[in-house]
């Protein structure tokens, strides 16, 4: 814990916030890209105690916020299948599909199980020979690893009943739609900490010159963040735009090489749909021809999901940082994380939940 | 203990159907088996139900318990189901006296995972000074249940010094609580997910009856509110004191009683410690001209030693929990959004 208490320390925080109050002469948008970072700057108060002319615009890094609503149409299709096991990371069973959520069909009797790693249920397909194990492989670049070694496992073990239903993001690609977009005025970026443990930094190089805008990767505790932020801002103040690395303490300039090995050696890039977003060319992974035997889509022949996104929520504009949470009509009223409407209420890195759960102008405000 | 209560001799060593059939092998397990382990003289009777003498106002309460697993460290499902149901007595200010128990039972649960948790059961109704005086068994085909469940009813006559209710909260009032949170539902989520810590985490499953009476003989009406954080935890039960009251709570990060082999073991599973299951603590509001004398009071009973006054009822932001951090930071403590762990008691 003392490893942790040093990167929440008080003194250490009004330290930084000091430093950024002294440095900043005029405003700047920064976007945070990982859900986690929200939920650090909401659950510790950082925005309120922030100089006002630094804007956090929150962005798009929530794994469970931009799977595909068909791909969890998919899922619950499969889940209902005789002697079919759907594993899946806890926080996809609340989203919803086009017609109800994994935990309804979990309640309806279908087989699904929660794990952390995709490892445990290999270890299911291989216990259980006769069932057919479906591993629901969402996230970004942090979970594409070990989903790909599941893979690769199962493979060298030979077994014919595991197999994966992917929605792999990578997040470069979609900095650049984010910056592409006209509605958005992002100036710099808190890069995505964990992310970058596995892919590295230098894919973001070009970005931060191609646009302008300084990227740093940042941890999760509220010394990371103040001071990814302090990163950013100095470089703005001095004109630069470099890639910067506040989370050196984890994140390698080359990223995790074997991980990438894996990576490679089991997916290849592809285009993919972001929920509420939309497709964004070359931001997925799909597994390699040679490896088509244990992808769920292809074994099982399922029929397209929804391809629409959700009629009237809003968390395309929120992931991209159009709006504010608490400018969506729904927030808190029709949507809340009981009864969501879209998937940034439900996930625990979803910047609308994190608005529910810890904001001080939130729901309950009459 | 076990030299205490040997397992009696059942004939049978697991459970079975006809254990839950109201007929001879009922009346075995419960002849050889329950009724010497819980003897009492209301019990002896073997009467359909219990016949009690009570006095002035009663306190009444029920709850059932599915923990799985049936065993972690600092407890099972059996004092669990005891303690659980003392502490709701002592929470309305009353001072526990009986206890019904009733199993639902797994037919194939063996006869002395029973009996552990049977004799856990005795020795926790004995430390909190409650008789089970009435009970059942039924069992359901394998499959049907898990293992054992267990709903415990309980009585108790409230503490003539009591004057507990919501309605007597006031802006002002100091909150207490009486130990770390976290420890029960961190226990058990470690045990599920298979990780092991250098040293012991435990679950915190106790009787709070005791330091919750010596409050009241001492205090009396001065304690507005007792309450125990079970599921949901500590936020999830504030919560719902100013949503119910439509009273502002404030409470305090750094005046928290800390424990950082839990706050390790919440990082690493990620929970928040604030949203966990606790089953020995509990949070006291009361008048804040007391606050400080009550405090040095539970600071003299061992399950309290380490209480704290965390936070105070105010006027301001009616209706809503904030947290201040040691940074000067804030955020809303709303109640548990559906369920972190099912299954933790």
């Amino acid at each position: 814990m003392k490893y942790l208490n040093e990167y929440r320390d008080p003194e250490l925080i009004h330290r930084y916030l000091k430093k950024l109050h002294q440095l900043v002469s005029r405003q700047w948008t920064i976007m945070e890209i990982c859900g986690g970072q929200t939920h650090s700057l909401v659950k510790n108060g950082l925005l309120e105690l922030l100089p006002e002319e630094i804007i956090m615009i929150h962005g798009p890094g929530c794994p469970v916020c931009v799977t595909p609503m068909g791909t969890i149409d998919k899922a619950i299709q499969l889940a209902h299948k005789e002697n079919v096991t759907i594993c899946s990371f806890g926080d996809m069973l609340r989203v919803p599909g086009s017609r109800g959520s994994l935990l309804e069909a979990k309640a309806k009797g279908a087989d699904i199980r929660v794990y952390y790693s995709p490892l445990e249920a290999v270890d299911l397909a291989r216990a259980n020979p006769q069932k057919e194990v479906v591993f629901l492989a969402v996230g970004f670049e942090t979970t594409t690893p070990a989903n790909a070694l599941s893979v690769l496992q199962a493979h060298q073990l030979g077994l014919s009943n595991y197999s994966v239903l992917t929605s792999q993001v990578r997040l470069p690609p979609a900095m650049e739609a984010i910056l592409n977009d006209d509605r958005t005025s992002i100036q710099g970026f808190l890069g995505a900490g964990h992310v970058s443990v596995i892919s590295g930094v230098e894919e973001y190089l070009p970005i931060a010159t191609k646009y302008q805008v300084p990227i740093v990767m940042t941890g999760f505790e509220p010394v990371d963040i103040l001071q990814g932020i302090f990163m950013v801002v100095e470089q703005l103040e001095n004109g630069r735009y470099e890639v910067g690395n506040q989370y050196s303490r984890a994140v390698k300039s080359a990223g995790n090489r074997e991980a990438l090995r894996i990576v490679n050696k089991i997916l290849e890039i592809s285009d993919q749909d972001w929920r509420g977003i939309g497709m964004i060319p070359s931001s997925g992974y799909r597994l390699k021809q040679e490896y088509h035997q244990y992808d769920a889509e292809k074994k099982f022949a399922l029929t397209v999901g929804s391809t629409e996104s959700d009629k009237q929520c809003l968390a395309g504009e929120i992931l991209r940082g159009i709006i504010k949470p608490m400018e969506c009509p729904f927030f808190g009223t029709l949507c809340t994380p009981d009864k969501p409407m879209g998937a940034p209420m439900v996930s625990s890195e979803g910047a609308c939940a994190a608005y529910y759960q810890f904001a001080k102008e939130s729901h309950h405000e009459s | 203990m076990n030299l205490e209560c040997p397992l009696p001799q059942i004939d049978f060593d697991i459970i079975t159907i006809g254990h839950g059939s109201g007929g001879l092998l009922t009346h075995k397990l419960l002849k050889a088996g329950v009724f010497n382990l819980f003897d009492n003289e209301i019990l002896r009777q073997h009467h359909d139900g219990a016949t009690l003498d009570l006095n002035g106002k009663t306190v009444f309460t029920t709850d059932s318990f599915v923990v799985s697993p049936l065993f972690f460290p600092g407890g099972n499902i059996g004092d669990l189901a005891i303690n659980g149901t003392v502490n709701d007595l002592a929470m309305c200010g009353g001072i526990p006296n009986y206890i019904s128990v009733a199993f639902i039972l797994e037919e194939g649960l063996e006869m002395a995972t029973f009996w552990k948790v049977l004799v856990s059961m005795k020795k926790a109704a004995e430390n909190a000074g409650v008789r089970i005086v009435t009970g059942d068994t039924k069992v359901v085909e394998r499959g049907k249940g898990d293992q054992i469940f267990i709903n415990t009813t309980g009585i108790g006559s409230l503490h003539p010094k009591a004057s507990i209710g919501l309605h007597r909260i006031k802006s002002g009032d100091k909150i207490l609580l009486s130990a770390e949170m976290a420890h029960h539902g961190t226990t058990i989520m470690s045990l599920r997910e298979g990780f092991q810590f250098e040293a012991e985490i435990k679950s915190d499953t106790c009787s709070l009856h005791e330091p919750v009476a010596r409050l009241l003989d001492q205090f009396g009406s001065g304690i507005r509110l007792f309450r125990d954080p079970t599921r949901g935890g500590v936020a999830t039960t504030l919560a719902e004191i100013a949503g119910d009251t439509q009273l502002g709570i404030d409470v305090y990060q750094e005046q928290l009683p800390q424990n950082d082999l839990i706050n390790s073991a919440c990082e690493l599973l990620g929970l928040d410690p604030w949203y966990v299951a606790n089953e020995g603590l509990f949070l006291s509001i009361v008048d804040s001209s007391m606050a400080d004398q009550l405090l040095l009071n539970l600071k003299s009973h061992p399950l309290s030693r380490n209480a704290a006054v965390i936070g105070e009822v105010t006027d301001n932001h009616r209706g809503k929990v904030i947290l201040h951090n040691a940074i000067g930071g804030k955020r809303v403590l709303g109640m548990l959004p559906g369920e972190q762990l099912p299954r933790i008691c």
